[in-house]
């Protein structure tokens, strides 16, 4: 009973705490821009704001329409609860594996896509087409970044591939280090951030995410705002966790739990600034170019796959 | 080489194709007049253009109670050929000069929408500037009509204009604007694309037609430079100069010295305040945030300088007709001297950034290129057309004080695309630092501004002024009782307006914000 507790505080923790963490990296872009930043806490506000206003609804959009952030939100939030953010073997982890949260992702697409030209404007089908592109590539490279993990640990359950790279200590596994690479490029296009797409324009011709969305108000956008924030902080999580678990609590102790909100809070600030920093030195690719970006993901996720079974299976 | 020494040329030319016309004398400054009989007003256009002619300005106006008067200024090496003709106002047919001129497609519409003047073999019978505010036989420019229009209440929406269509599988349709996400000015944009390519773009403008050259009607003088500098708010300077030069020369007002200088120093500042502007925001469209905030902050400190210097950020009112308003004492001069020194070493830091930064020479080298032959046909000037090889500053070429006094370099690039554009920009911003210490140096003693005197009856002038945008033409006619009787500023988004139709093709749809940004037309500058 208590361990099921734990598991939801934990989901809790992280669905609160998704607003905090792109509030971090706004935070660190602006300062790094030498601008003056917003109070980390602008996310809550806005989502507090878009939350009290009216959701203003197209005259021709359908139930598919109304129905869509809630499918987002949901998706996106089952994902969430999947992946271990303080501690490993908690009950929830059992519920899905890896292959089923890029599903989760999957899904959650595919309804906003279909939503963006639910209302039949030219951004929102813009939108959908462009999102299409990228995650046809982009999940394919994602599958096989985790089937590498799946490989290393045998299992394609996230709380056991942890185990795994914990238990194997500081040993460097080539796999491991090309799967992180195009994790990493996953995340950035996945997550809609810069060089691939920029989740701070106005431009409604450049936009990708952003287009999709362009017809939501209120609550619904509110919804898919936070969606959105708590996507970039599971790959955040996937990333520091998987590949970096050190501090992650093995066991359900208070003083285990402390130390990985602790390691948790490190790693993600880290990867915030280093997000932030890649964001303020690139600009964004050409579109065309997206496809080449992934596909790089793409190999070198493969190259993690062979070399490990070609180096690493005994 | 001489002034002008291609007219006679011109003259042979229109003379062997029997065109029937004559030099008139007239104080047009320095642009000389031919009167020309309407209906070789087509044909004249064809002649000019076989000489190699850059077609510039069209205007029309009202000169009594049933005729109207309908002027086309050509331009080559730097001299100005103004063209002029009468149609009585019953009748009011001119054959048209866009089959030769493509720039002359929208202002002859213009004139067709504000006078009624039909251009018989007009290739585009779509009316322009006019949406739904007055009806299609009402002419507002036309003495009869009303300052205050017709329409009473709410001007319905004007959703009934023609785009030209595009059919096949997989095409769609991109309307975008006149209302845009970002706090610009509005106008809309309508894209036929295949995929993400895109297959036509089409302009239409005219949202923020303001009935400029209605209401300068009857102001005095120093009313209409004060409406000139709000004629497109980033251009007050160049704008009210060439107006003030105008006015100045219709009523044979000599400026003095130390007020030139001090125009020329207002108009340096007001360039650098713009490409700086713009430098950043290209940046910005391709997602370069880091380069947006900096110079976004070097514009910034340099206007909120023009503040402190002159009173103004935008420099508005800065030029008054006789001279300026504003002067510089010693104390002034260190400060600006200071500013400048400042900004040329905050430059040396920043601008090998924005040369060497592959992700940002990835979308700018290649995007959006206008090809040197496309620019010529259309006449672009400014930085457009210095991207495209048209080497053209009326600064240098047509040698206006006090810059017929200086070295103006001219910035020219080769390429035509979104880089090229953006280095015009940073090499001007080079050359007017370096003029504005050269300008310091001769700043002359003596008044900055003499007192007005009202013009002869009907007098008229020209004011030809390189605005940061390019060429300005301006022109200005007064009454027997010395008020304004037409105004007419050309803003140089006329002749690049149409560019961005052309130099998108190619490109994919996202490209072009970035695309649009580097040209950056002026909406109300063109649509009056």
């Amino acid at each position: 009973m208590k361990i099921w507790a734990l598991a939801l505080l934990q989901s809790t923790a992280f669905v609160l705490l998704a607003p905090l963490f792109a509030g971090w990296v706004k935070w660190v872009k602006c300062r790094l821009q030498n601008r003056r930043p917003p109070p980390l806490a602008q996310p809550y506000r806005d989502l507090w704001k878009l939350f009290g206003k009216e959701a203003l609804l197209s005259h021709n959009a359908s139930i598919l329409f109304r129905i869509v952030p809630y499918i987002v939100a949901g998706a996106t939030l089952l994902a969430a609860a999947v992946v271990p953010l303080l501690a490993v073997n908690l009950p929830t982890a059992a519920i899905a594996d890896v292959i089923v949260l890029t599903g989760f992702f999957a899904l959650a697409r595919f309804f906003l896509a279909l939503a963006g030209m639910d209302v039949g404007t030219a951004f929102g089908g813009m939108g959908s087409s462009r999102e299409m592109t990228i995650s046809a590539l982009a999940e394919p490279a994602m599958l096989l970044a985790v089937f590498t993990l799946a490989m290393v640990a045998a299992s394609t359950n996230l709380s056991t591939v942890i185990e795994q790279v914990l238990s194997d200590g500081l040993v460097l596994r080539p796999s491991l280090l090309f799967a992180l690479l195009a994790m990493c490029l996953v995340a950035v296009a996945e997550t809609g951030r810069i060089p691939v797409d920029n989740p701070a324009t106005h431009l409604e011709l450049t936009m990708i995410h952003e287009a999709m969305i362009l017809e939501y108000s209120g609550r619904h956008l509110a919804l898919i705002e936070w969606a959105a924030q708590l996507k970039l902080m599971i790959y955040g999580v996937l990333i520091a966790n998987i590949f970096f678990p050190w501090g992650i609590a093995t066991t359900p102790t208070p003083v285990a739990l402390l130390v990985a909100v602790a390691a948790i809070t490190a790693k993600l600030s880290i990867l915030g600034v280093l997000l932030a920093t890649g964001e303020s030195v690139l600009a964004k690719m050409r579109l065309f170019r997206v496809p080449a970006f992934l596909l790089l993901a793409l190999t070198l996720g493969f190259v993690g796959l062979l070399s490990h079974i070609i180096l690493e299976i005994r | 080489m001489n002034r002008f020494d291609w007219l006679p040329e011109l003259a042979n030319r229109c003379q062997a194709a029997n065109i029937d016309f004559t030099e008139t004398e007239g104080p047009l400054g320095a642009a000389r007049q031919w009167a020309v009989a309407p209906s070789d007003w087509g044909r004249m256009a064809q002649a000019a253009s076989e000489q190699g002619c850059r077609w510039s300005a069209l205007w029309a106006e009202q000169i009594d109670d049933d005729r109207l008067r309908v002027s086309a200024c050509v331009c080559l090496c730097g001299d100005y050929l103004v063209l002029r003709t009468h149609v009585p106002l019953s009748a009011p047919e001119l054959p048209s000069q866009t089959p030769w001129y493509p720039a002359a497609n929208r202002p002859e519409r213009h004139a067709r929408d504000l006078y009624g003047v039909v251009f018989t073999d007009h290739p585009d019978p779509r009316r322009w500037m006019r949406h739904q505010a007055w009806d299609k036989d009402q002419f507002p420019l036309r003495r009869d009509f009303p300052v205050a229009g017709t329409v009473q209440g709410e001007t319905p929406p004007d959703a009934d204009y023609p785009f030209l269509q595009a059919q096949g599988a997989g095409v769609y349709e991109i309307p975008v604007g006149p209302v845009h996400a970002g706090i610009i000015e509005p106008g809309h944009f309508r894209f036929q694309a295949v995929g993400e390519m895109v297959l036509n773009l089409e302009e239409r403008l005219g949202y923020v037609h303001k009935g400029i050259e209605k209401i300068a009607e009857g102001r005095d003088a120093a009313g209409l430079a004060r409406l000139a500098s709000r004629v497109s708010g980033d251009c007050a300077v160049a704008h009210a100069w060439a107006a003030c030069m105008a006015m100045e020369q219709a009523a044979g007002v000599d400026v003095p010295a130390r007020a030139l200088v001090l125009r020329a120093i207002l108009a340096e500042r007001e360039r650098i305040a713009n490409h700086l502007g713009d430098i950043g925001a290209i940046c910005n469209d391709v997602s370069f945030v880091f380069a947006h905030s900096q110079f976004l902050r070097l514009r910034e400190l340099w206007q909120r300088g023009n503040q402190e210097l002159f009173g103004h950020r935008l420099l508005m009112d800065g030029v008054v007709p006789g001279g300026t308003a504003v002067d510089l004492d010693d104390q002034k001069t260190d400060a600006l001297r200071a500013q400048c020194e400042q900004l040329t070493r905050e430059l040396n830091d920043l601008l090998p950034i924005i040369d060497d930064h592959p992700p940002l020479e990835e979308r700018l080298v290649g995007s959006g290129i206008l090809s040197s032959e496309t620019a010529r046909v259309l006449g672009a000037v400014g930085y457009v057309g210095k991207a495209s090889g048209i080497d053209f500053d009326l600064r240098r070429d047509h040698g206006y004080a006090p810059y017929d006094q200086l070295h103006v370099p001219s910035p020219c690039q080769t390429n035509g695309d979104v880089e090229s554009r953006l280095q015009v920009r940073v090499d001007e911003i080079r050359y007017s630092l370096e003029l504005i210490a050269q300008l310091l140096q001769r700043l002359p003693e003596g008044p900055s501004c003499v007192e007005w005197r009202n013009p002869e009856s009907g007098g008229e002038g020209l004011g030809l002024v390189e605005g940061w945008r390019g060429e300005i033409v301006s022109y200005v006619r007064f009454d027997e009782t010395g008020h304004v009787a037409r105004f007419f500023p050309r803003d140089p988004s006329w002749l690049n307006w149409p560019a961005l139709e052309q130099l998108i093709h190619d490109n994919i749809v996202p490209e072009f914000p970035v695309c649009n940004k580097s040209v950056n037309g002026s909406y109300s500058g063109h649509d009056l």
